[in-house]
């Protein structure tokens, strides 16, 4: 069984090991090399252009300054870099992109959390609510902000048809700098929690049951199980959903560019905002790319950290 | 008893609020315009068609949909065809620095979309692709996720199924086409769906790879005729924003377990 240790699967023939064997085996090999090669490389070439080239290119251009009409970009160094990290509007933008990811983070893991118990409990439609709790996350993200946006109309919106009742009047969500972040992250919420509750839920499923109904029997309270065997238990889920949220709201960009385009003034504008904001409406190459490398070296220490996370997981269980 | 109750209501309200929003985008669409501005709001709408021929008119919505619909249907195609071949290899081949190649692979998932905008818009100009079909679709048919996923599933079909297949004369292609890609229908069916649920409501690179309305697809079709129609329509917004819903709620409604199973799979594997 050595032959077969290897993590392919090999050809039959060739573990049979014929007399004649070392001519036909080597002009085998030689073809299985070949066909692997063409299978693989139309995909190794895509990403190589579309993925890993886009890297170096930065780079590269993130040492230019360059509109995307001269003819070369003009060579200025790091001054691109120091620029954009003692510039307030970028310490701004930074923060807003914390403020938006941090509220976005914290409410998918509370309330999808929340929700996946509710629909772990035995109630009859809980199957329903869930798969129409999750229909958002697989929608354009585009067309829900454009629903979200004649939802917070303060005019004919159903926001106010919700809160008129109660003699409230509806703020002018999109264009009052106050509220506009609060909305981006309400409807991107709405979109998302869905998705935390179904990976929770699958979670919760998975739990050994002996753990939690021991102590049940011990007199644990319904809060203490929850707190000292449920949620340690749930961590590895809770870190999963932690990254992936994190890595998907860093770069959220539908949302905003349908609802707010970056405003009022500089109220939404997040870091990947931006990014399409230099390259794409101000033609600053060179500082679209240093805002690009930030935003890689950023999400690289977090995929890092997840990386190690995992594998020591994996290690220690 | 009253604990239950108060867990029924509770769940009726996480319905309401999933629910609430799609419900207002759908009975905005039927409603005439004197429907839409008035105060209080009707509940009921009219159930007119009016809005629809109303989007159909300020916006070209019929190229819209058909350029969504071939940069889906190609993307996809390509994107599978690509990963299925690429897993393939990785999982029945051998070739020198085998390890090294499927890292390359995988770590293109470390590499965030967002970052890649600039760079890639001047690799599609530099090929001449702006505006293209090609320039919407290339850069996306790399595939590493879905590569992953399907490696991982072809590791745990039986070795005596494709041995019988070799044995029998068949060669890798015949083994994958015949043998190995029906073995993983559930999971060619996921990796199909969640791909084309992808293409279809992907934004930002068609929003700036495209410079004309007869190339823009309807995501990003939408975001034109909201600003076209400043705020003043909504029916005809409404309206264009189901068209760009349908289809995918549509697809949902169909394979709703395929869509869960491979993304749950995804969470809990990784």
């Amino acid at each position: 069984m050595t032959a077969l240790d290897l993590p392919v699967r090999t050809h039959p023939d060739e573990r049979r090991q014929t007399e004649d064997g070392g001519n036909q085996l080597r002009r085998r090999r030689r073809r299985e090399y070949g066909l692997f090669a063409l299978l693989v490389a139309p995909n190794l070439l895509v990403i190589a252009v579309f993925a890993y080239w886009p890297i170096i290119y930065n780079a590269f251009l993130s040492l230019t300054d360059w509109n995307m009409i001269a003819a070369r970009p003009t060579f200025v160094g790091l001054a691109n870099y120091g620029r954009t990290l003692t510039d307030p509007a970028f310490h701004k933008t930074l923060w807003t992109t914390v403020v938006f990811t941090g509220f976005i983070v914290a409410g998918s893991l509370v309330i999808g959390l929340a929700l996946a118990f509710l629909f772990n409990l035995p109630l009859k439609g809980r199957g329903a609510v869930r798969t129409i709790a999750f229909a958002p996350h697989i929608l354009s993200g585009a067309a829900v902000a454009t629903i979200w946006l004649f939802i917070f109309d303060p005019g004919y919106g159903l926001m106010r048809a919700l809160i008129d009742p109660f003699g409230a009047e509806p703020p002018d969500w999109m264009n009052n700098s106050d509220w506009a972040l609060p909305g981006l992250i309400i409807v991107y919420l709405w979109k998302n929690i869905g998705f935390a509750a179904l990976i929770y839920l699958a979670g919760l499923q998975g739990l050994p049951k002996d753990l939690d109904e021991a102590a049940a029997i011990d007199g644990a309270s319904t809060w203490t199980r929850f707190r000292a065997i449920k949620l340690p238990l749930l961590a590895p889920i809770t870190f999963f959903l932690l990254i992936t949220t994190v890595i998907g709201t860093f770069q959220a960009f539908d949302v905003i560019a349908v609802m707010t385009g970056g405003g009022p003034g500089d109220a939404t504008t997040t870091l990947s905002w931006s990014i399409y904001n230099e390259g794409f409406q101000a033609f600053n190459a060179g500082r679209a790319a240093t805002l690009s490398i930030i935003m890689f070296v950023i999400l690289l220490v977090v995929t890092t950290v997840q990386a190690r996370v995992m594998e020591r997981r994996v290690h220690y269980r | 008893m009253k604990v239950r109750a108060i867990q029924y209501v509770v769940l009726i309200g996480v319905a309401a609020v999933f629910l609430g929003p799609l419900y207002w985008l759908l009975s905005t669409a039927f409603k005439d315009p004197a429907q839409i501005y008035q105060w209080p709001p009707a509940w009921w709408p009219d159930l007119t068609w009016e809005n629809f021929s109303l989007a159909w008119k300020a916006a070209p919505f019929d190229r819209f949909f058909l350029n969504s619909t071939v940069i889906t249907v190609a993307g996809t195609l390509l994107k599978v065809i690509n990963a299925v071949l690429t897993a393939y290899a990785f999982a029945y081949l051998r070739f020198p620095f085998k390890k090294v190649l499927f890292f390359l692979v995988l770590g293109a998932m470390m590499v965030p979309g967002h970052v890649t905008l600039l760079p890639n818009y001047l690799t599609v100009a530099t090929l001449g692709w702006i505006n293209t079909y090609a320039g919407l679709i290339i850069p996306g048919i790399g595939s590493a996720f879905a590569t992953f996923l399907m490696r991982q599933h072809f590791l745990t079909l039986p070795t005596e199924v494709t041995d019988a297949a070799a044995v029998d004369g068949a060669g890798h292609l015949r083994t994958l086409w015949r043998v190995v890609l029906p073995m993983s229908r559930p999971m060619l069916i996921t990796v199909v769906v969640i791909t084309a649920v992808e293409e279809w409501n992907n934004f930002v690179w068609p929003l700036i790879v495209t410079n004309t309305a007869s190339m823009r697809t309807l995501p990003v079709g939408l975001l034109i005729l909201k600003d076209e129609e400043g705020l003043a329509n909504w029916g005809t917004i409404m309206a264009g924003t189901l068209l760009v819903l349908a289809p995918m709620l549509l697809i949902f409604l169909i394979a709703q377990r395929y869509i869960v199973g491979g993304i749950t799979q995804g969470a809990l594997k990784g």
